[in-house]
């Protein structure tokens, strides 16, 4: 796509790629929740997003608890302060934490404070989306089965200076103790680069005995 | 699929897609598997507790900051130090979830987030929730609205006294019942401060006329009136047992040992302008007094004699208001915290032994009065203009765990219950409020039988 329109396209600000960023970490966690059967499949609704089919939970409550997270992510992401969004997929039952996924976001400092644009294709963050989806889909392949109930919930890791709305509470960080780390894709929009990690509780520990 | 494992996982020996195929628990070799429970006689690293980052760091003797330059070294390298220089921020992060949760997939209600089982060394007490509206609020008409006075405190028998203008009035807090102590005649008051004794039945009251008078609560009845430690009024009063010690707006501090006829045993100077707060430490051994003149003192016991011009042990001068918020850190020995009037607006921590500046913090208003909890690690300070709230920090993060607001005025007065859980607090806009800022002993017990079970259901489920 080297055709001068295309080259507009490229220029990102800011502003789009917050968007970008809180967007994909929207459609990233409903994947994760259809993916790891958190809610059952008959919840969601799949659309066409990243050039994949995307699934999306119809779900009230949880479609707004994720549209309130993705705008104030949003904002966070334009202020530069946020450090990264975490999945935090825990037991219903005992609460324990099984699932971790740590979305680590990296920004350009510079952008923030200058507010310079920076040039990435569009399709290009797009391959890189699209490689991060497809492989949290196939992540079920490695992951323990949930075979409990599960609940889920976001963290975001912020700078302290932040303006914290109060809907906002405090967390303690939801670790798991000895966990297995499997490293994913990232994407990088030339303003924020967001590095993605799941990491797992481990199996039982019986299963060599 | 592509499954990498990153390199910040140092030291583990399989990457998790041999696990996916044979299912197995492979742990690090120097891991053994029940290493969190049993405590074998080798260091058994616990790797979520562990900040790899900065075991890296304080082995290699590793660089600082965000270091956006391009590495010489290899790509994990480069890894290593954007994670680390990530993780050494994370005293300077904040963790926060939405309050509130989706609903949880089964229509039953939502798992308790608190009840968490991971052996992380940092406790993880569940986070109490602290009511953002005053628990009740009392009238307190005729209160005068002047930031160097101290008209409230909370006796160790738990009686509260406040001075409304020329009255002084008591009430229980455990029966809820208000009775007059004293009203001050015309000429001598209003009152201009007041102090509980430690015993919590005697009561100092100082008035504008320089006058300290004396009360026993229980047969309210006076016992004496000290005069003569001042020419004009006594904004601050401050107990060490048998000592009283008065700060007045000649700039002077007195210690008046209340037992014997003369009174008066030694005398501070160092303040130019009103003493407005004074605090004994803890061990009863330093003064911390702050003045209008925006110098705090720091006075020790041990360093004797009246006769010398400069006594003081101490002198911090970095606010750069009026200091009238002080108080004495109750878990660490020679912690003050002092905090700075409008044109100030800080909140500074200082050692008191050695006199070194040790964090300030700008609050963005002014700060009236301090209190340090009993029961966690935390501090309340209480401020004025815009918002007349009281904020609830986290020490040593000074991270911010709550905003109370309701006062429509500033908040000059503060005071602690004995068992530390509740905080009264009473301004200009004539109200007294209560809070249950600092949570309650109980609570943070009640937490445990609730972890209780897991680790032994962990047990049920390795054998």
């Amino acid at each position: 796509m080297a055709s001068k329109t295309a080259a507009a396209k490229d220029i990102i600000t800011l502003h789009g790629s917050a968007a970008i960023v809180s967007e994909f970490f929207c459609y990233a966690a409903n994947s994760i929740l259809y993916n790891r059967a958190v809610y059952p499949e008959e919840s969601f609704v799949k659309v066409k997003k990243y050039g994949l089919p995307m699934l999306l939970i119809e779900d009230e409550s949880v479609k707004s608890f994720m549209s309130n997270l993705t705008s104030q992510i949003s904002e966070w992401l334009e202020a530069g302060k946020l450090q990264r969004v975490v999945l935090v997929i825990m037991s219903k039952a005992t609460g324990e934490v099984l699932e971790r996924w740590n979305f680590r976001i990296e920004t350009d400092t510079e952008v923030v404070d200058k507010g310079v644009p920076r040039e990435k294709s569009d399709k290009e963050i797009m391959r890189e989306i699209q490689a991060i989806m497809r492989q949290v889909a196939s992540s079920v392949t490695y992951l323990p089965c949930l075979d409990e109930t599960c609940v889920f919930d976001v963290l975001a890791y912020t700078d302290t200076d932040v303006a914290v709305p109060f809907t906002w509470v405090d967390s303690d960080p939801k670790l798991i103790a000895n966990p297995q780390m499997v490293k994913l894709h990232g994407f990088d929009t030339k303003i924020h680069k967001v590095d993605t990690l799941v990491s797992y509780k481990n199996d039982e520990w019986d299963e060599e005995e | 699929m592509c499954v990498l494992v990153d390199n910040m996982d140092a030291g583990m020996s399989t990457p998790s897609y041999l696990k996916a195929q044979t299912r197995c628990p492979l742990q690090e070799h120097f891991l053994p598997r029940k290493s969190s429970k049993e405590n074998l006689d080798r260091f058994i690293p616990n790797r979520s507790a562990m900040d790899f980052d900065y075991a890296h760091y304080a082995l290699m003797d590793g660089r600082k900051g965000k270091d956006q330059s391009a590495a010489v070294s290899s790509p994990s390298k480069e890894a290593y130090r954007k994670q680390l220089a990530e993780t050494m921020n994370l005293n300077h992060t904040r963790i926060l979830a939405f309050r509130n949760k989706p609903q949880a997939p089964v229509d039953l209600l939502p798992t308790n987030h608190s009840a968490s089982l991971h052996q992380q060394p940092k406790s993880v007490k569940p986070r109490r929730y602290i009511p953002q509206t005053s628990e009740r609020t009392l009238d307190a008409p005729d209160i005068v609205d002047d930031f160097y006075l101290n008209l409230l405190d909370w006796g160790s028998a738990n009686v509260l006294a406040i001075a409304l203008d020329h009255t002084v009035y008591l009430w229980d807090a455990s029966t809820g019942s208000t009775s007059e102590l004293v009203t001050i005649d015309e000429e001598k008051g209003p009152v201009t401060s007041i102090n509980w004794a430690p015993d919590g039945r005697h009561v100092a009251i100082g008035l504008n006329n320089s006058e300290v008078q004396l009360w026993d609560s229980a047969s309210n009845r006076q016992l004496r009136t000290l005069n003569g430690c001042h020419q004009s009024r006594v904004g601050s009063l401050a107990w060490n047992n048998h000592i009283l010690t008065t700060g007045g707006m000649d700039g002077q501090i007195v210690n008046n040992d209340v037992r014997i006829r003369s009174h008066i045993v030694e005398t501070y100077r160092g303040h130019t302008q009103e003493v407005c707060g004074l605090k004994w430490s803890g061990s009863g051994q330093q003064l911390a007094s702050g003045g209008n003149d925006n110098v705090v003192h720091i006075w020790d016991r041990s360093v004797a004699s009246s006769n010398s011009t400069t006594q003081w042990l101490h002198r911090l001068e970095e606010h750069t208001s009026a200091v009238k918020a002080l108080a004495w850190c109750p878990f660490q020995a020679n912690l003050l915290a002092t905090g700075g009037g409008g044109g100030d607006r800080t909140i500074k921590f200082w050692n008191t032994h050695t006199g070194a500046c040790l964090n300030s913090v700008d609050t963005g208003s002014q700060v009236c009065s301090l209190l340090w909890s009993k029961n966690e690690r935390e501090l309340l300070s209480s401020h004025g203009f815009t918002q007349n709230q009281l904020t609830l920090w986290k020490y040593p993060s000074m991270v911010k765990m709550a905003e109370l607001t309701g006062h429509t005025s500033r908040v000059l007065y503060m005071a602690q219950s004995p068992d530390g859980c509740t905080v009264a607090s009473a301004a200009g806009d004539e109200t007294l409020r209560f809070w249950n800022v600092f949570g309650v002993p109980e609570t943070t017990k009640k937490a445990a039988p609730k972890t209780a079970p897991e680790p032994f259901s962990h047990v049920n489920r390795i054998r």
